[in-house]
């Protein structure tokens, strides 16, 4: 009897163990978070560019996580990325002027959505809409830019070298 | 034409293995349900082929991890993206390292163990002995076996891959000096719950698949000793080969 007791105990160890390995597995290095007050609300952004933003990715503010990415849309009347931004109930008093940002984190990290706050006395509520927003930097985009403007310096250049 | 006759008849040997492999697997399930009217047993199986692979799981999971660390932060050193360790390394464990080195490692532990067991009470004449006291060796000794495995299984899997991301993590940041903030972030933010999904379903696959094979020789064994031997053999190679292919099967469903 006493045997099979210590078998018992270590089969309950052993299943234990392997249920705290799965929850480890679940919640520790997946980006899905398990909170146990899901208290939270939802703000819409309407974006230009998205860029590399992907549903799940961070909301933060000065680097601090309030909230994830929901879910993201394409409204077809204004041709825009909507991006659907569920906030922690913890942080319900971010001016109703703030803006969204898109950022990257470090060279070849996710993008995330950055949030600075701005000055006014009237707070965000559920359901609405971020007005001031920053599309994503499109790495192409830069460089296009740069060479554009390069190429211009070089014909004004071209001339003056001339004479 | 020796030859030819040859391999006609390792052919047909095959086909006839696998459709009594597969009408065993047919004959377990059927009478998997009558386990839950004896539960103790099952619970004896998972301790013998789970709680007793514990360690060797364990041990395995902790050195494969050291080594991935030491082997990807030399690999990415080199297009200075050290910080991307830890999503490779999750995600190479989660979705092939992780099951398939258990599953081999628990088909050279658990199943050999299995297989040999059944095989020596069949070389014994024990299953037999139950037969004539009217009890079903099926019921009684090969169902228990063959569900603690596959419910051991799963678990193993997690365990391992749990301890081989802490040696991937003490190599790459406590060793080597990647960031930590930045390697459990990247991982964070790269591995999605369907990864996780994706090795769970491979660990119960293969833990049905390894357990069924080891019951399967084990209870067909020859009833001599060297019945017995070459039964444990076939399990380890027979589980080793089902569970790579299996793998390509199931990586190619869920990519």
């Amino acid at each position: 009897m006493r045997q099979s007791r210590a078998i018992d105990v270590s089969t309950g160890l052993f299943v234990l163990l392997g249920m705290t390995a799965i929850v480890f597995l679940v919640t520790q290095i997946t980006n899905r978070e398990f909170s146990v007050r899901s208290d939270s609300y939802r703000l819409t952004a309407q974006f230009e560019n998205i860029g590399g933003l992907k549903a799940g990715a961070p909301v933060s503010m000065s680097g601090v996580t309030i909230g994830r990415v929901e879910s993201i849309g394409y409204d077809m009347n204004q041709f825009k990325a909507v991006v659907t931004l569920r906030i922690d109930e913890a942080y319900d008093r971010i001016p109703n002027d703030s803006d969204a940002s898109i950022y990257t984190a470090g060279l070849l990290g996710g993008q995330y959505v950055g949030i600075t706050p701005g000055n006014a006395e009237d707070v965000y509520r559920d359901g609405d809409t971020v007005e001031f927003v920053q599309d994503a930097i499109v790495l192409e985009k830069l460089i296009s830019k740069y060479l554009f403007s390069q190429a211009g310096k070089d014909k004004d250049a071209a001339p003056a070298a001339q004479e | 034409m020796g030859l030819l006759g040859e391999m006609l008849q390792n052919t047909r040997d095959f086909l006839a293995r696998l459709g009594a492999l597969t009408r065993f697997f047919g004959q377990v399930l059927l009478q998997s349900p009558s386990a839950l009217l004896r539960p103790r047993l099952v619970v004896e199986q998972v301790y013998n082929t789970g709680a007793l692979s514990l360690v060797i799981i364990m041990t395995c999971g902790l050195f494969v991890g050291m080594v991935l660390g030491l082997q990807g932060h030399d690999l990415l050193e080199r297009f200075g993206s050290e910080e991307a360790l830890g999503t490779g390394a999750a995600l190479s464990l989660l979705k092939e390292l992780g099951p398939v080195v258990t599953a081999l490692l628990f088909a050279g532990r658990a199943g050999t163990s299995l297989a040999s067991e059944l095989g020596l009470m069949r070389a014994t004449d024990q299953l037999s002995a139950m037969e004539i006291m009217a009890v079903d060796p099926m019921r009684r000794v090969v169902v228990p076996r063959f569900l603690g495995g596959a419910i051991a299984m799963p678990l193993l899997t997690a365990i391992f891959i749990a301890i081989a991301l802490f040696g991937v993590q003490l190599v790459g940041v406590q060793f080597l000096g990647i960031d930590q903030g930045s390697f459990w972030s990247q991982m964070r933010g790269a591995v999605e719950l369907s990864d996780v999904n994706e090795g769970l379903i491979k660990g119960v696959t293969f833990g049905i698949a390894c357990s069924l094979i080891a019951v399967f020789e084990g209870y067909n064994a020859e009833p001599t000793a060297e019945g017995v031997g070459r039964a444990t053999t076939r399990t380890v190679v027979i589980s080793a080969v089902v569970t790579l292919v299996l793998d390509y099967i199931l990586t190619a469903l869920m990519l």
